[in-house]
């Protein structure tokens, strides 16, 4: 009886604990897209991110333990002109040379009813670091989890468009911003004895 | 001596007041969105440049517009007859030129929207009214539908040329009064200065 509670027992609790946490956390960056919308003149533009990349580990049922980065090249925008991919590489807006990258590293999840859900966390453009918050749905396929959300930024917040661009009645302020990640569970790293591995 | 006429309405001296205010309004709209499309298309890319696209794709839709009432007010007035003096060749090419400008004045704005909606902009009429995009976001075909708007423009441009000459003609060389039907101003007969 002994051998049975201190070492069957817990092993099997162990296991039914793995098989029960699926944690997603292997980012398929080519099915995902970072795409953007704003308004120029009146008129609804959109473009997207070719580039970025996403570290995710989400547990639905382990909220607290959920974290995201995500960095984007900013160079690799495209907004449908190369003209304007090249402008917007240049120092009025992102000042790519300097700041390459975009990030959002999370600082928080919760849920808010269903599959949605809130994240928090912090928006690193061009130097400057802001709070944001967004909506985010979650739907599992099995072992793929499918992530889409989106948040408002003020352009010029950011330093975005300045000199001649400060004008908003040509590019207006509000930039939407929407993600779409599909992100792979991986079983064997979710362990609930072990903790996780965090990088150096 | 025979009087032509195009048809059995009521035969008139001169183009109705709808006809020449159309006629002007266009002409002078055109005067103003055709350099102004040559002028912004090769300047640096800047909120000026933005600015200038939109004011000229809101002028050319207004010309589209503009331009279909004209030719339903053409298929339902008759315009006034012309000079039994004139070459019935001179006709024959007066009428051509006519339906070429139509057919222009309608195609060239047509061009250059749905080239707007190819290069994936749609074109919001006075950064108010959304028109639809009648094509996808395809940029060959963007750059396609580009070429056509400006060789479309150069062509337009030549038979303005041709109308504005043989217009003048009328009036200075051959003295008739094919020009005065379309001025504005008093009654024709017997009113040149």
């Amino acid at each position: 009886m002994t051998i049975i509670k201190k070492i069957i027992l817990p092993a099997l609790l162990l296991i039914a604990s793995q098989a029960q946490a699926v944690e997603y956390n292997q980012v398929q960056t080519n099915q995902s897209a970072l795409t953007f919308a704003y308004k120029q003149m009146g008129v609804a533009m959109d473009g997207k991110f070719n580039k970025f990349s996403a570290q995710i580990s989400f547990d639905p049922a382990r909220l607290a333990n959920a974290q995201a980065r995500i960095d984007v090249s900013l160079a690799s925008i495209d907004t449908g002109s190369a003209d304007a991919d090249e402008e917007v590489a240049g120092k009025l807006w992102f000042n790519a040379k300097t700041y390459p990258l975009a990030s959002f590293v999370s600082s928080g999840v919760k849920q808010l009813a269903g599959n949605r859900y809130q994240a928090t966390g912090k928006l690193s453009i061009k130097g400057k670091t802001l709070d944001i918050v967004a909506p985010v749905t979650f739907q599992s396929d099995g072992l793929k989890g499918l992530f889409d959300g989106s948040f408002n930024i003020k352009r010029t917040a950011f330093g975005i468009g300045t000199g001649e661009w400060a004008d908003l009645g040509t590019v207006a302020d509000d930039i939407q911003i929407m993600f779409h990640l599909v992100v792979i569970a991986s079983p064997a790293s979710s362990s609930s004895t072990q903790p996780a591995r965090k990088k150096p | 001596m025979i009087i032509e006429t195009e048809g059995l309405f009521k035969m008139s001296a001169r183009y109705t007041t709808t006809a020449i205010v159309l006629h002007w309004l266009m002409a002078l709209l055109i005067v103003v969105v055709f350099p102004l499309g040559l002028y912004m298309h090769d300047l640096k890319l800047s909120p000026l440049k933005l600015q200038l696209y939109s004011y000229h794709k809101w002028i050319g839709i207004t010309l589209l517009l503009l331009a279909v009432l004209r030719v339903l007010w053409r298929s339902t007035h008759t315009p006034p007859p012309l000079p039994v003096t004139m070459a019935r060749w001179q006709k024959r090419a007066g009428s051509a030129v006519h339906l070429l400008l139509y057919v222009l004045l309608l195609l060239v704005p047509l061009s250059g929207w749905l080239m707007s909606s190819a290069k994936g902009v749609q074109t919001v009429w006075f950064g108010l009214l959304p028109l639809p995009d009648l094509v996808g976001r395809d940029k060959a075909l963007g750059n396609l539908l580009g070429s056509v708007h400006e060789s479309l423009n150069y062509l337009l441009l030549l038979l303005v040329l041709v109308h504005i000459l043989a217009a003048l003609k009328h009036r200075y060389v051959d003295r008739d009064e094919v020009m005065n039907c379309m001025l504005p101003g008093k009654s024709l007969k017997g009113n040149r200065s």
